[in-house]
């Protein structure tokens, strides 16, 4: 048991002893570094490739048919071919497009994509970096993939491009508040922004996913996070059925594909992220510790590919609505509860704590009725 | 840790990159542009100092801190100077906007 | 950790070789567009620059507060206003080399006091945490922390007014 939920860590050692018998102290430092920096870009890009044929497969099942199945056994192959064909596509660029800027978008979204695996906990002692402020480091992070996607879109020089960039920045800045809000229970109790010390705090089947403010930050944190990510039902910027593809509509081959990498990895991330703050991150009984961590994020994945399978699009104004009158106002009414849940005794807390929530969900809720449009009578002409 | 004279002339050539461009640009947002260069050069020195010095590093953070919220206080302030100058002067050309001289 | 020193001593001449040639480009380039991008690129620049000095919170709120939402306002103020189909609109003015020879003397004084002063180095590396900060934050600097939020405020409300249009 013990060796299979350290088997990674393990490996990494048994290279670094190998190497430390004939080189000198700072090579294997090097190595030491390598060797994680290695790990995560092989995983990131794969998870990446086989969270295209899940989501396929997924949707496909949910709209009632088999999904990708003719490149090798249940279509496990697919991901390579849709790879080589990427590839191989041809690269075009517009004539009147800003060059500079369209060849630079999409390269450097993929970056922060990609760092924000460093801080992820995968199991025990499977942390990358970790960094005292390793939650905020994701914030950080995910909130500037917001400009490239707008120099992607100002640099395609196109109407649907552009209209996609605005989309996308008016609803990731609005989303980024009520995220970094939801999350500042989790800090309050727990006391460091380092994700280590946020699943330790877990430890023992304490989820903070089991308090009553735990499960309004998990909600808040998981639809801001879905919202950050661009997907269904908060994918206005990429809409198809408005605006072609938003701000990648100009993007053909390998351009277009990195987007893709850029968009699934955050998926991916945001996922565990979520995970490790609210679902106690990879504890869990019995199993292996990383695959707890890889059960729940893909749970939630899961739970995002249904998402779009079953949800249509918001209208930009209930996206905006629901962002900025109902999310933002129950994240700070969340850190009240948290705080608190953290003053009083055991039992009485609970049930303070869920009043408080309770109460204010109600209440937000009832004060974002919709006003129903008076019933409309008619007069006809030919009377 | 590199010697602070080095950091302090590495930050001086920063502000001053900043302040050619705020003196040479033409454009309202080039000009905000170079003023967000010089306050982080600014920035830099503070976090600098709050490395080497006696007193408790968190001085200088906190003026950090304070100091990047101005700036984006007059983000805020300045775009918006600059959006209302454009929609009635039809210009963000700092020579262009004239309508105290005649 | 020691056989480490000149390797990071080295990257971080490196990185502010690097933010200084951002910096120069985001001041001469024409295209003001392309000085945002690289504005965003000597802003992150600064951050990795603070991670370095290890200041690992302010890096955070660097790339959080510059990065991810001035940087936002700068490029739509540049949408919304710029004529990006001109390009022989001159960018910079006349006051070019009277500008290049003025920065340029004081650069050199401010090297030379730079070089000349005595500065007075402790001999322990100060760091510091977000706890700290925090409580720093909400205790010394209660009162300026408290006026800036208003100074915050007040700026938002000033925004919003100046650029919405009157109808």
């Amino acid at each position: 048991m013990q060796q299979i939920d350290q088997i990674f860590v393990n490996a990494k050692h048994a290279i670094l002893d190998l190497a430390s018998g004939f080189l000198p102290e700072w090579v294997v430092i090097v190595i030491s570094i390598l060797v994680s920096v290695t790990a995560i870009a092989i995983f990131g890009p794969v998870t990446m490739m086989y969270l295209t044929l899940l989501e396929r497969k997924a949707i496909g099942r949910i709209q009632n048919r088999y999904g990708p199945n003719r490149v090798g056994k249940w279509g496990l192959l697919q991901p390579i071919a849709d790879g080589i064909k990427m590839l191989t596509k041809e690269d075009i660029v517009p004539q009147s497009a800003d060059k500079f800027a369209h060849f630079l978008a999409p390269v450097v979204i993929v970056i922060p994509a990609l760092l924000i695996f460093a801080v992820i906990p995968f199991g025990r002692g499977m942390t990358a970096v970790d960094l005292s402020i390793g939650l905020l480091f994701f914030l950080a992070l995910s909130s500037t993939t917001t400009i490239w996607i707008f120099v992607a879109a100002w640099g395609s020089r196109n109407k649907f491009s552009l209209l996609g960039g605005m989309r996308s920045v008016a609803q990731m800045i609005s989303y980024e508040i009520p995220m970094v809000l939801s999350v500042v229970p989790v800090l309050l109790v727990v006391g460091s922004f380092s994700t280590v010390s946020i699943v330790d705090a877990q430890a023992g089947g304490n989820w903070f996913i089991f308090t009553p403010w735990g499960i309004v930050g998990f909600l808040l944190f998981f639809l801001t996070g879905v919202a950050e990510v661009n997907r269904t039902p908060f994918d206005l910027p990429e809409g198809e059925s408005e605006i072609v593809a938003g701000f990648h509509t100009e993007y053909s081959g390998m351009k277009f594909a990195l987007f893709y990498m850029a968009e699934f990895m955050s998926a991916f991330t945001i996922s565990a992220i979520v995970a490790t703050a609210y679902l106690g991150g990879w504890q869990g009984p019995w199993l292996p510790s990383w695959l707890w961590l890889m059960i729940k994020a893909y749970f939630l994945i899961l739970v995002m590919m249904w998402f779009r399978g079953t949800f249509p699009r918001f209208r930009v104004d209930q996206l905006m609505g629901f962002a900025w009158k109902f999310l933002l106002p129950l994240a700070l009414l969340n850190i009240f509860a948290a705080g608190v849940w953290i003053e009083l005794d055991a039992p009485i807390n609970y049930l303070v704590a869920g009043a408080i929530v309770a109460v204010s969900i109600v209440i937000l809720y009832w004060a974002n009725k919709p006003d129903m449009p008076k019933k409309r009578t008619y007069r006809y002409a030919y009377e | 840790m590199i010697p602070i004279q080095h950091l302090l002339i590495f930050t001086s050539l920063l502000f001053l990159t900043g302040l050619y461009g705020a003196v040479t640009r033409r454009n309202m947002v080039g000009i905000l542009i170079s003023i967000e260069i010089m306050l982080n050069a600014v920035n830099i020195n503070f976090i600098g100092f709050s490395r080497i010095s006696d007193v408790s590093a968190e001085v200088a953070q906190v003026f950090v801190i304070f100091v990047i919220v101005l700036a984006a206080a007059t983000a805020a302030v300045g775009l918006a100077i600059v959006l209302a100058i454009y929609r009635n002067q039809k210009t963000v050309y700092t020579d262009e906007v004239d309508l105290l001289k005649w | 950790m020691d056989a480490f020193a000149p390797l990071a001593t080295f990257a971080l001449y490196g990185l502010m070789l690097g933010i200084l040639a951002t910096a120069v480009v985001t001041v001469t380039v024409r295209n003001l567009f392309h000085a945002a991008i690289f504005l965003a690129f000597t802003l992150l620049g600064v951050a990795i620059l603070y991670f370095f000095l290890h200041a690992d919170f302010i890096a955070a709120i660097q790339i959080l507060l510059y990065v991810g939402a001035i940087m936002t306002l700068v490029i739509f103020a540049i949408m919304l206003t710029s004529r990006m189909s001109d390009p022989s609109v001159p960018q910079s003015n006349r006051q070019r080399i009277p500008a290049l020879v003025v920065t340029g003397i004081v650069g050199v004084f401010l090297i030379l006091a730079i070089l000349k002063t005595p500065w007075i180095v402790s001999g322990t590396l100060q760091t510091t945490n977000a706890v700290a900060l925090g409580k720093a934050l909400m205790g010394q600097f209660v009162l300026p922390f408290e006026v800036i939020s208003l100074v915050l405020l007040v700026a938002l409300i000033g925004a919003i007014v100046t650029a919405r249009s009157d109808q």
